[in-house]
């Protein structure tokens, strides 16, 4: 049970371009999930950075850019799967905002899919992992986000 | 009833005990602890969480079942007013209600949960893998371990029983399942200290040991004992051969110290040992280990005694008893040789030279003689000191026929060599026969194969000599008798069966005595031996003992050992001045207990013993090499993957070498502990019906074969597999899944039990459900009776299931039959046509029932309350919580089968019983921490202090925590960094308290694990350093980073070192927080006086609190007043009658009669509500909690004739006509059941129904007999114990038909009732004096206008909403609103009752508190921004913004943090406090640092 455990993902992001993630996880799933990951020793890339949120609903669609224009290749919004949210209904309108989040990316030249909301429970430590895994994945098709300071730390791995 | 401190002198106490730590325990602790008492919760386990905690979701929401429990299981490890003790039963309860005291058997955890940080460091290091249970056996777990990841208390366990067998039975005590564990991980170095610390001669008894391990191995119980000595052998010769390198050597060292081993500190004492024997080299080592100065003398010229000079080279080479020696030099034991005793010193002599004690272990170096005629020849020899001149590297001479008499080892060691030396017929001769023989048997068996022959059953009479030279031995046969003293039998001559052998030299080899001439009569000798005290060794003169042979008479090499290290804790003893027999171990046990099969666990592999590899025999003879040689290493491996863990827990002492908090307590022992307290809670839960019964279904022969538990965990994405449903056999994806329903529920044979379980029909929905979205394309049947879905929203959800293509097949398969190759099983069933049908599946979940738990009898018997017919703790009818005995109430699954939310509401009930009567004594027991004066730091500017911890090794190991500490001081602001081991040890908390006061700090970061569990912890150190605790920020540097990416440590210290900057840049925004306050009204607002109403209002005014009651009606009791009696006999107008009386007389229960609230304003504690009567007149009362218990109508029918036919009635009719006087007789009854809902309309069950129709028809049938009664149904769900009548009524004749939506009964207006039996296939008729309708519960039209009112929501069926399906039953998401009765969903009046006492308890917890305070971490508006734009109010799930004067205004008390509302702002006017925008933005770009701290070493690929 305490054994290390590869997530399948991680080989996939072995290469020059490692993207920074930040995750933005709600206090009552997604951040226990990703504690309870940590508990299991299920291993995952070391390239996503947690900020903790008592809900997924408190996302704004400013600190979702923010975080962009601060340097971030691509950024998620975690919260409870649907009709678990602590707050009852803090992820629907999470969804909400990261869509709307979305279009402003657009709108300024960044790929949406840069930006994605995802849902998990508490139990789902794996499941975590494997979120990092997949966005890795993608982040590495689309290559280094520019929306921050162009002239920035985008050369080479990190 | 509960003595008051006036009348008494001694008033209640302000204490409760709570038994079990499930759901219904903890909800029934955290609301006493709220009501203002101190609650002490027993867990018969090692962790909280029940069953609850190993479900993955639950129904009928799919809520996560950890998600939901898990904040729950934290709130309980913060609550100061809780003391959780686990692994404890309750053993007796003494005194009367109020005043009792509970004696507590708490079993050890072995481990100290205060020092525990639950790193697991521990578990990595444990070799002994076990099942793990929580798992339901799929996976395994250590012998120390957490119950689950999440467990609270979070601190590791033990599981250790007794010793292991082959311990137990060692004269050491030396720990072979300990080494063999660590063997079987390839950890010898760390196994050879697990041996060597209770045995200082590992590679001797390698060799030479008798090993009564093997003998007492469990592993015989399957095949054959464990080769214990051969792996010894192979783990000494790998570690002598491979010397451990100095990152090893240095860690083992360091292990070593930390757990205290070989680290005493001198103690100046010095001890004279004379001899140096295994006796004298084990004492001297123990000795040593202890601290004393320990000198050896040694009369011959080498060390070892006999060891050196009794066993032969081939046995024992010399170098390898050097190197053991050498190892007991090295601990500073001096021996010095050719110093015999009595010759060139004496005992008294030893005293004057300054030695504070003497241990004399001479040993037993003289033979015995035969005692026989021509024995002094010169040809006879000693067997002693023949094998001692070997020894000595002479080579003594000896004939063509050798005769040894004796048969111990030493026999046939003399034997052996003789061979090696020339012998070329050497006879061993034994007076017994070959099984009697001491030597050990593979000695004898190498022997022989070497070409000794044996002449058992022999003795010598006499020497026979021609020339003065030895020619033969004359012998006498014997034969065995009665057994001797030693339990042995007697060998009697057989007369006349003399006869001459041949021989040309005799040794004799009979027996060995000291020589105790050299003691020179200084100490008392009784026979040939010293006297001693058989327990200390404590000889005639003090400070003298003795030891080995010359103390206890010729011993194994091991004895002599054991023998030592007895002597060596005597002279501890003697030389601190403490008892001698203190702590001295007690001899293993003449015989232990035989193995029984069934106790152990099944072996891992079936490999056959290992035996030692030996040199062949003809090789041997040519010379003195060692005869048996190491195991290959794999060989060694395989053959400790043999041993079967007996013992559990090890005693390796692996986790106390690795545990850096020291934590580990291996001397723990059962205690009790008595506990004074005013009342208890049982919730001791349920067990689940052990399938094993169920033979037919092959649970636990079929590997494919599980329980519902099982597939829970195969199901939770925190389970063994992820949530992969997997196979056990050969862990395929299962594609085709079979539930088996009432697996030991519904069942009247002996093998199950007779009533309805309750949960497993909607498990089993769930269950289906998951896994069908788990593995796309997965079939799921499910074999039942009935469906029973009678609970809030569950008819929906199974009617979900089934759409979703969930098959449920009404058929109970009588068996299932496995392909034994691919583990296929075959399940035959009676299809719908009656045909037989054989289907296969992947896997069969057997849906097991509840039971109740086997301690329960115990329990109930410390607790001095009744059980039922079924085992469950007995209740009492008015009050479904009370048990037998007043002061103990009882909550949860241990009064009988339920689900979740009515164990929780139980919980409530039972807590608001318990703290209705106790409540003079609230707040007399609980603390409340006392803080100093808040500093006032808004002037000051941010001076930070970093703490990062290293969490033993758990992040120091992979995050470089000096870079982050150097690091921080780097960061603006930044005035003091530290690293501590443990930052949340005492140690830890108490740096960090001196930090704050010293370095003026004025915010905190902690850089270590979650905040989730560690958040109150700092802060209440900055509330004793008189900081705000708002003031703390947290950086998750283990569980995001140590313990994720453990094999890229520059990348986990980078992003460390980001999340710390994060954190730090946060820390500076952050500002002191004041939590708000409310003044609480001691009045609560009771909506409906029906049944709950009044439970309610009675119990809260029994308190002393203020009670409005409202009532639409003009007169109280509601639905109760048509209902005459319950199934289980209450009556019910009785209780009725009771309520409205106590009701009506209580002076704080103020009556509204015909009114309803038609508004309501403020927030919890302070509400504002008017209430308008039906003449219109008004009142406005304030309170501080509501509660709706406005109750549910009967659907009046308008089907099958109801209404037009005067033979058509409801049941509620019916149950009137049954009670009238004079009685009308009616021969024919047809009762139609779900008539107005589990249709499009009401897609629900009304629970109560069922068990309706079984009252009237059992009625009418002990009424008249002769009376036909059928009852049309679509499921019976009489569920829980309801089922006992549902039989009753079938054995009374009341005949039940099932019919289904496609075709409804037809009622003609004459009273011909129709029907299609689908068992049979065809219509059936009756003609019915009455036709009897079980009409729906239904909410009342009204209901919304009051949800309206009172800002509550309802479901689409017309009920009430509460907060939480499962976990807030009686709770309104609106903070101080509360729910109880029907107004809920359908329910019993037990059920009603306890729902009532829940809502009542949850209130209390308010209104016992003059003040609420709350806030802190929520929304606060910012009243010159805002537009009133009402996006918050819209918005908020709770309700609680509204606009007062022009803006918004959010009240904290109510606020729930969620931040929904500062998010959605449009003109940015509310702010999440500890969220706040600044801070938040602060944090992310605290994320990106500009300059890249310098890489250490490449990053791993």
């Amino acid at each position: 049970m305490s054994q290390t455990q590869k997530a399948p993902q991680e080989a996939a992001i072995a290469g020059d371009f490692v993207p920074k993630i930040v995750a933005f996880c709600c206090h009552y799933c997604a951040y226990t999930a990703a504690d309870l990951a940590g508990a299991s020793r299920i291993a995952y890339p070391p390239n996503v950075r947690i900020v903790r949120l008592p809900c997924s609903g408190k996302a704004d669609v400013a600190l979702i850019l923010k975080a962009f224009v601060d340097g971030a290749d691509g950024v998620y919004v975690a919260g409870c799967l649907d009709g678990d949210c602590h707050f009852i209904s803090g992820n629907i309108h999470a969804k909400r905002r990261v869509a709307e989040a979305k279009r402003r990316l657009a709108e300024v030249g960044v790929e949406p899919e840069r930006l994605e909301m995802f849902q998990l429970s508490a139990a789902m430590g794996a499941r975590f992992a494997e979120i990092v895994g997949e966005m890795s994945a993608r982040l590495r098709q689309l290559g280094p986000c520019m929306a921050g300071n162009p002239d920035s730390h985008k050369e080479g791995p990190r | 009833m509960i003595p008051t401190a006036n009348e008494s002198g001694a008033g209640p106490v302000g204490a409760v005990l709570v038994v079990g730590g499930g759901i219904a325990g903890i909800q029934a602790s955290l609301d006493l602890s709220a009501a203002g008492y101190k609650v002490y919760l027993l867990e018969k386990t090692s962790a909280l969480g029940g069953h609850m905690a190993m479900l993955d979701k639950t129904f009928p929401t799919n809520d996560c079942a950890m998600c939901t429990m898990s904040p729950r299981l934290v709130a309980v490890a913060g609550d100061r007013n809780i003391e959780t003790i686990t692994q404890a039963d309750l053993v007796r309860l003494q005194g009367a209600a109020g005043r009792l005291t509970a004696t507590v058997r708490v079993r050890p955890r072995f481990v100290d949960p205060q020092k525990c940080t639950g790193c697991g460091d521990c578990a990595q290091a444990c070799p002994v893998e076990l099942d793990n249970e929580f798992n339901q056996n799929l996976d395994r777990r250590k012998a120390i371990h957490r119950r689950y990841p999440q467990a609270v208390p979070s601190s590791f366990v033990i599981e250790r029983s007794d010793r292991p067998r082959c311990m137990r039975t060692c004269p050491l005590g030396t720990n072979p399942q300990g080494y063999l564990a660590l063997v079987r991980q390839r950890r010898f170095h760390e196994a050879l200290r697990t041996l060597r610390d209770s045995n200082p001669l590992p590679a001797v008894c390698a060799r030479v040991c008798h090993h009564p391990c093997e003998n007492a191995c469990a592993r015989a119980a399957f095949d054959a004992p464990v080769s214990v000595r051969a792996v010894k052998r192979f783990l000494t010769d790998y570690c002598a051969a491979h010397p451990p390198g100095p990152e090893l050597a240095a860690r083992l060292a360091e292990a070593d110290k930390r757990a205290g081993h070989g680290h005493a500190k001198p103690t100046g004492k010095r001890v004279a040992i004379v001899g140096s024997g295994p006796a004298g080299l084990t004492a001297a080592d123990g000795l040593a280990r202890r601290g004393h100065q320990a000198v050896i003398f040694e009369a011959l010229p080498v060390a070892g005694g006999m060891l050196r000079v009794g066993i032969p080279d081939f046995r024992l080479p010399p170098s390898v008893l050097d190197a053991d020696i050498d190892a007991i030099c090295r601990l500073g034991v001096e021996i010095r040789c050719n110093r015999r005793l009595g010759r060139d010193f004496t005992l008294e002599g030893l005293r004057r030279q300054g030695f504070d004690a003497v241990l004399v272990a001479i040993g037993a170096h003289r033979g015995r003689r035969l005692g026989i005629p021509g024995e002094e020849t010169r040809q006879v020899r000693d067997g002693l000191s023949f094998l001692r001149n070997t020894a000595g590297g002479e080579t003594p001479r000896v004939g063509q026929r050798v005769v040894v008499v004796g048969g111990g080892n030493a026999a046939v060691d003399v034997a052996r060599v003789a061979r090696r030396l020339g012998g070329k017929l050497v006879t061993i001769l034994y007076r017994r026969s070959e099984a009697e023989m001491p030597a050990i048997r593979e000695e004898v068996d190498q022997a022989r194969a070497e070409g000794v022959r044996l002449e058992v059953l022999a003795a010598p009479l006499r020497v026979v000599t021609q020339d003065g030279l030895v020619v033969g031995l004359q012998c006498v046969r014997m034969a065995l008798g009665d057994p001797d003293e030693s339990g042995r039998r007697r060998p009697v001559p057989v007369p006349g069966s003399e006869f001459l052998l041949d021989a040309d030299t005799v040794i004799t080899a009979i027996g060995q005595e000291s020589d105790l001439g050299g003691l020179g009569g200084e100490i008392a000798t009784a026979r040939d031996r010293c006297a001693v005290d058989e327990r200390t060794l404590a000889c005639s003169t003090p400070g003298v003992f003795a030891a080995g042979d010359v103390a206890t008479g010729p011993d194994t090499v091991t004895g002599a050992m054991a023998s030592g290290r007895r002597a060596a804790v005597s002279i501890d003893n003697y030389l601190a001045g403490r008892p001698l027999d203190e702590s001295q171990p007690d001899p293993p046990p003449a015989k232990l207990p035989p193995v029984r099969r069934q106790d152990l666990r099944p072996p891992r592999a079936a490999t056959p013993r290992q035996e030692e590899p030996q040199l062949p025999a003809d090789w041997r003879v040519a010379g003195f090499q060692e005869v048996a040689l190491s195991m290959e290493e794999a060989v060694a491996v395989a053959e400790a993957e043999r041993c079967l863990d007996c013992g559990v827990c090890s005693d390796c002492r692996q986790c106390e070498r690795v545990c850096q908090a020291g934590a580990i307590r291996f001397d723990d022992r059962v205690e009790d502990r008595e506990i004074e307290i005013g009342g208890v809670v049982l919730a001791d839960g349920y067990a689940p019906y052990d399938a094993r019964r169920r033979g037919e279904f092959g649970y636990t022969r079929y590997p494919n074969v599980v329980t519902s538990l099982t597939l829970e965990r195969l199901l939770s994405a925190s389970g063994p597999t992820f949530g992969r449903i997997v196979r056990p056999s050969d862990g395929k994806e299962v594609r085709r899944i079979a539930f088996i329903q009432c697996v030991g529920s519904r069942d009247s044979s002996d093998r199950g039990h007779p009533y309805c379980s309750s949960i497993c029909c909607m498990q089993t929905a769930k269950a289906a459900m998951i896994a069908m979205e788990h593995t796309k394309g997965l079939s799921a049947t499910v074999f039942m009776i009935d469906v029973r879905a009678h609970g809030k929203g569950y008819e929906t959800y199974y009617q979900r299931a089934e759409r979703l293509g969930v098959r449920y097949l009404r058929s109970m398969p009588s068996a299932i039959r496995q392909d034994f190759k691919t583990h296929d099983l075959q399940i035959e069933y009676a299809g719908p046509d009656g045909t037989k049908q054989v289907e296969t599946f992947d896997l069969v979940v057997l849906s097991v029932g509840v039971e109740c738990t086997a301690q329960s009898a115990q329990l109930a018997a410390a607790a001095g309350v009744e059980r039922d017919e079924y085992g469950f703790i007995r209740t009492q009818p008015e009050n479904p919580v009370a048990t037998s005995r007043e002061g103990v109430l009882v909550c949860g699954t241990a009064c009988g089968p339920k689900d979740i939310p009515d164990c929780v509401a139980e919980g409530s009930a039972a807590a608001a019983s318990l703290a209705r009567d106790l409540a003079p004594a609230r707040f007399t027991r609980v603390t409340v921490p006392e803080y100093p004066a808040e500093r006032d730091v808004s002037a000051e500017p941010p001076r930070v202090g970093v703490f990062v911890c290293h969490c033993g090794n758990n992040i120091s190991g992979v995050v470089n925590v000096e870079e982050l500490v150097s690091f921080a001081k780097g960061l603006p602001r930044v005035v003091h960094a530290e690293r501590n081991l443990y930052t949340c040890s005492p140690e830890g908390l108490a740096a960090m308290r001196r930090a704050i006061d010293t370095q003026k700090l004025n915010r905190v970061v902690v850089a270590s694990c979650t905040p989730r569990t560690h958040t109150a912890v700092f802060q209440d150190v900055l509330a004793q350093a008189g900081l705000n605790k708002y003031l703390l920020e947290m950086a998750n540097i283990r569980d995001q980073c140590s313990w994720v990416h453990p094999d890229r440590p520059v990348e986990a210290t980078r992003k460390a070192l980001e999340l710390l900057a994060a954190a730090v840049a946060k820390a500076q925004h952050l500002r002191p927080l004041r939590e708000g306050t409310q003044a609480v009204v001691h009045a609560a607002l009771v909506v409906g006086g029906g049944l709950a109403g009044m439970v309610a209002a009675t119990t809260l005014a029994s308190q002393g609190f203020e009670v409005h009651l409202v009532e639409q009606t003009d007169s109280l009791g509601g639905q109760m007043r048509h209902i005459r009696r319950t199934l289980d006999g209450l009556d019910v107008q009785a209780l009725r009658e009771h309520l409205v009386r106590q009701t009506e007389t209580s002076p704080l229960i103020i009556q509204h009669l015909r009114s309803t609230v038609t508004r309501n304003r403020g927030s919890v504690g302070n509400f504002e509500s008017e209430i308008t009567a039906d003449d219109g007149s008004r009142a406005t009362v304030r309170h501080g909690v509501t509660i709706v218990a406005a109750g549910a109508n009967m659907y009046t029918p308008t089907e099958y004739g109801h209404g037009t036919s005067s033979r058509v009635i409801t049941q509620r009719e019916f149950e009137r006509r049954l009670g009238a006087f004079p009685f009308v007789p009616v021969d024919g009854v047809v009762m139609i059941q779900c008539v107005g809902c589990r249709n499009a309309e009401r897609p629900y069950c009304s629970r109560v129904c069922c068990a309706e129709a079984v009252k009237n028809a059992l009625e009418i049938k002990a009424k008249r007999p002769g009376c036909r009664v059928v009852i049309l149904y679509k499921d019976v769900r009489t569920f829980g114990r309801l089922e006992k009548y549902y039989r009753q009524a079938r054995e009374a004749g009341v005949v039940f038909i099932r019919y289904d939506d496609a075709h409804p009964p037809q009622v003609s207006p004459d009273g011909v009732v129709r029907a299609m039996d689908p068992a049979l296939g065809r219509e059936l008729t009756w003609r019915a004096d009455v036709v009897v309708l079980s009409a729906a519960t239904v909410g009342r039209p009204e209901h919304r206008a009051l949800a309206e009112v009172l800002r509550v929501p309802m479901t689409s069926d017309g009920f009430f909403l509460e907060a939480h399906a499962k976990l807030r039953p009686v709770d309104f998401a609106c903070e101080g609103v509360f729910l109880a009765g029907t107004a809920h969903s359908p329910k019993l009046i037990p059920e009603t009752i306890a729902q009532a006492l829940a809502a009542a308890g949850r209130a209390a917890t308010i209104l016992c508190q003059d003040i609420l305070r709350a806030g802190g971490a929520v929304s606060v508006v910012n009243r010159d921004r805002c537009a009133a734009c009402l996006t918050c109010v819209r918005l908020c799930p709770y309700g609680v913004p509204r606009i007062e004067k022009g803006a918004a205004a959010i009240e904290p008390t109510a606020c729930q943090g969620c931040g929904l509302c500062a998010a959605e702002c449009p003109a940015g006017a509310i702010t999440l406090e500890c969220f706040t925008d600044q801070q938040m933005q602060a944090a992310v770009g605290g994320l990106f640092l500009e300059t890249v701290p310098q890489a250490e070493e490449a990053p791993e690929a």
